[in-house]
């Protein structure tokens, strides 16, 4: 009766490697600790495809296409706090390469002009999602509440984090978890 | 081995950029101290400085070419590409944006057939903005091949158009047009003085008068160019600063957006202002002596040359000044090339010893390490004017005059919305209301006091006096009515910054830089009240990690302009959720257009 409601935690993966999600589970063992204190809603790893209320979410991969833009609009609407996790979240990341390039010469090279390719054609199925013409990272898009930086992540650094955050502490990533690459 | 400047343009039509060169180190020797002089003389005379022209000169330095080029690259006046024969640029103040200088730089470009920022076609010419050209009293203003041309009018600008269009050499453009006024509306203690050349001097030198340094401290004179150091104290720790050479240097990169009253003062007082530094030298025991003049001030270069030709002739300057034994010391001028940053002491020391102009780490402070890690007095061109005077008048009598903390009196650089822009002198204590009386001012809604790193203030504050006690200031005094958007005003200066961050510090380069995105979203109707948070946020970053005042001061603007105008970011903020600065469903256009899509799945509405 007096047990401590459990947090819930969603987590996704949009235009980026799934390597934070790794890095998470590098956490290992601790695990186990932190299962007594969160239960996860949508993410990879539940795998329920929407998420509900939840405490916190966290997101890897920036934005690149209209379904990456339904999901963070999801996770933000059911999310007290949202973090963006790892450099694609952040800053765009490996993805934003595209970002100066135009994405109709990118369609036409790839579907098109390409050595190679016979009868192509750029996709156009109403089940593929559209591609944005820039790459953004999320709080481009959305109010992101906190970044953890890091391609990816140590799972030193994601335990920390969500140590303190689920303990009420201002999370804080000191010297040697704080990292860009 | 040294290339020969013949050698490497061949024969034809370099041989004019030869010449050049030839003579420009016939002038400035082999001393790369004076390197950004000499990249100021090629861009003169070839328009921008090319490869070939940037190897000779490394090669006759014995410096890398990379450092030739990283400092042409620095300052905004110096080009390394081709940037057509005329070199149009509008100066961009917010004082100028308000007596129309978009309207007749858009114009200008029509009818030149033209884009800003690009050089066309035939490589005749290019139209772009530079920061405040210090002529906010008789704008909208613009450079030429970096000569100053005031009061423009839609006329006027055509007239330039076609004269460039006609190629008719700028020697030959009508002399009205470079005309600067000097707009002096109230002179006092410095713009009113009848002193001759050489009295201050000739006084000082009389035996049994009380020494300099001691008269300057006991005057309470404190530094005219914003920060109110104490001027005797800073001899002084300059006088006792061990050193082969002391120097004495002469701030006159007036950049501060709004401020223009050195130019007057290096118009009508230029001979008080070499007497100043003079008799600083004599005090601090310096034989050399810069005028650091900012770039956009070149027209004055010549008559400057002139004085100092005078006072050498009249053996105020050069060896054993007025007959006193040992008493060497003369004046060099050099010219900065648009960039706000070589305002700051240490980052003019740098410019002046031909490096990029980056702030160094203080301490140590110039008066022990500048320039050539040498004991230093930089002072503000007025601070020099002002210490002449006090010498003269004898510390009491000058000290009367003023406040407790601010004696002397101060020049105010009144531009904006008032039907009389100049240079007014006031002991300091005059209130903003007495100012904005003596102007003609009317319907004041604000008064932007020091510049865009100075304080905005409204109304209810116009009862606050100038000095160091309440309102310090460097000189600015920009007024708004109430037709002016204060939103738009803080934009403008935040542009400012952006463009003027000199990029060696992250917090700045960039802080500056978000400031700036965050402030063009907001006025392009995508602001939310996160955004106003952000602005907060990055004050702190600026504040707490910049490497010089620049960045420190580089969110004043907003912070000012939100305590007292909020409603005039509230209004044009779209809800208070957060928004993307971008149209979500718009990036999705390209893709639509490539798949021929325009299913419900092809658009994104909202923040559904």
């Amino acid at each position: 009766m007096n047990e401590k409601k459990k947090l819930r935690v969603a987590t996704a993966s949009l235009a980026g490697c799934f390597g934070c999600h790794m890095s998470f589970l590098d956490i290992d063992e601790r695990l186990f600790p932190l299962l007594d204190i969160i239960e996860f809603d949508r993410s990879p790893l539940t795998d329920i495809k929407h998420c509900g209320p939840c405490d916190i979410g966290l997101i890897e991969g920036g934005v690149c296409n209209a379904e990456n833009v339904h999901v963070l609009h999801e996770f933000r609407k059911n999310c007290k706090i949202l973090i963006a996790i790892g450099a694609c979240a952040i800053n765009g990341g490996l993805p934003a390469q595209r970002n100066h390039l135009d994405l109709g010469s990118c369609l036409t090279e790839v579907y098109l002009t390409e050595p190679g390719l016979i009868h192509g054609h750029i996709p156009n199925d109403p089940e593929l999602p559209l591609p944005l013409d820039k790459v953004h990272p999320l709080h481009e898009v959305v109010k992101i509440d906190y970044f953890i930086p890091g391609c990816p992540p140590s799972g030193d650094a994601i335990w920390k984090f969500l140590t303190d955050l689920i303990s009420g502490r201002t999370p804080e990533l000191g010297h040697g978890l704080l990292k860009y690459d | 081995m040294l290339p020969d400047a013949n050698l490497i343009y061949g024969d034809s039509p370099k041989c004019e950029l030869d010449a050049c060169l030839q003579h420009i180190f016939a002038t400035y020797g082999n001393n790369k101290t004076n390197l950004l002089q000499i990249l100021n003389e090629v861009q003169a005379c070839a328009g921008h400085i090319s490869t070939d022209a940037a190897a000779y000169i490394a090669a006759r330095l014995d410096i890398p070419l990379a450092r030739v080029k990283s400092v042409a690259s620095f300052y905004s006046f110096l080009h390394l590409q081709p940037q057509g024969e005329y070199r149009v640029l509008f100066s961009d103040n917010i004082t100028d944006r308000m007596l129309g200088s978009q309207d007749l730089m858009q114009r200008m470009c029509q009818q030149l057939w033209l884009q800003p920022g690009k050089v066309s076609e035939d490589g005749l010419l290019s139209i772009n903005t530079t920061s405040c050209t210090g002529m906010c009293d008789q704008g909208p203003a613009l450079l030429v091949n970096g000569k100053v041309i005031t009061r423009l009018t839609l006329q006027r600008v055509q007239e330039i158009g076609q004269l460039i269009r006609n190629r008719t050499p700028l020697a030959a453009w009508p002399a009205e047009f470079f005309h600067v006024d000097d707009n002096v509306y109230r002179a006092g203690l410095v713009l009113g003085n009848t002193l001759t050349y050489g009295e201050v001097l000739r006084n000082s030198l009389q035996p049994g008068g009380v020494p300099i340094i001691d008269s300057i401290k006991q005057s309470g004179l404190r530094g005219r160019g914003g920060a109110g150091y104490p001027t005797g104290l800073k001899w002084e720790a300059c006088r006792n600063a061990p050193g082969a050479e002391h120097y004495v240097v002469c701030n006159a990169d007036e950049g501060e957006p709004g401020t223009f009253k050195d130019r007057v003062l290096l118009t009508r007082q230029a001979d008080l202002v070499f007497e100043g530094m003079t008799l600083c030298a004599l005090a601090v025991g310096a034989r050399q002596g810069f005028l650091y003049l900012r770039g956009e001030y070149q027209y004055l270069f010549e008559s400057l040359r002139a004085v100092l030709q005078c006072r050498r002739n009249a053996n105020l300057l050069g060896r054993d000044i007025l007959g006193q034994i040992g008493f060497d010391f003369d004046i060099e001028i050099h010219l900065g090339a648009g960039a706000y940053i070589c305002g700051e002491e240490s980052a003019l020391i740098e410019s002046l010893e031909g490096k990029r102009g980056v702030p160094r780490n203080r301490p140590p402070f110039p008066v022990t390490e500048g320039y050539l890690q040498q004991p230093t007095a930089v002072d503000n061109v007025e601070t020099f004017c002002q210490a002449a005077l006090a010498l003269q008048m004898g510390a009491e009598k000058y000290r009367a005059i003023g406040t407790a903390k601010s004696s002397g009196s101060k020049l105010i650089s009144v531009s904006g919305d008032c039907p009389r822009p100049g240079i007014y002198e006031y002991p300091f204590g005059v209130s903003v209301g007495e100012v904005l009386r003596d102007c003609g001012a009317v319907n004041t809604r604000a008064v932007q006091i020091s510049g865009p790193s100075g304080v905005c203030i409204g109304e209810s504050e116009f009862g606050r006096k100038l000095g160091f006690e309440d309102l310090p200031t460097a000189g600015a005094f920009m007024v708004f009515d109430d037709s002016r958007d204060m939103f738009e005003v803080a934009r403008n200066f935040v542009h400012f910054f952006a463009h003027e961050s000199c990029g060696f510090c992250t917090p700045c380069r960039v802080g500056t830089s978000m400031l700036k995105q965050t402030m063009d979203k907001i006025a392009a109707g995508h602001g939310t009240r996160y955004d106003l948070n952000e602005i907060e946020h990055l004050d702190q970053v600026l504040q707490s990690s910049s490497h010089c005042g620049l960045g420190r001061t580089a969110c004043n603007p907003v912070l000012h302009t939100l305590k007292h105008f909020r409603p005039a970011y509230e209004n044009k903020l779209k809800s208070l959720d957060f928004e993307p600065a971008f149209d979500l469903d718009g990036a999705l256009a390209r893709a639509r257009q490539m798949t021929g899509r325009d299913d419900a799945g092809a658009h994104l509405k909202g923040d559904e």
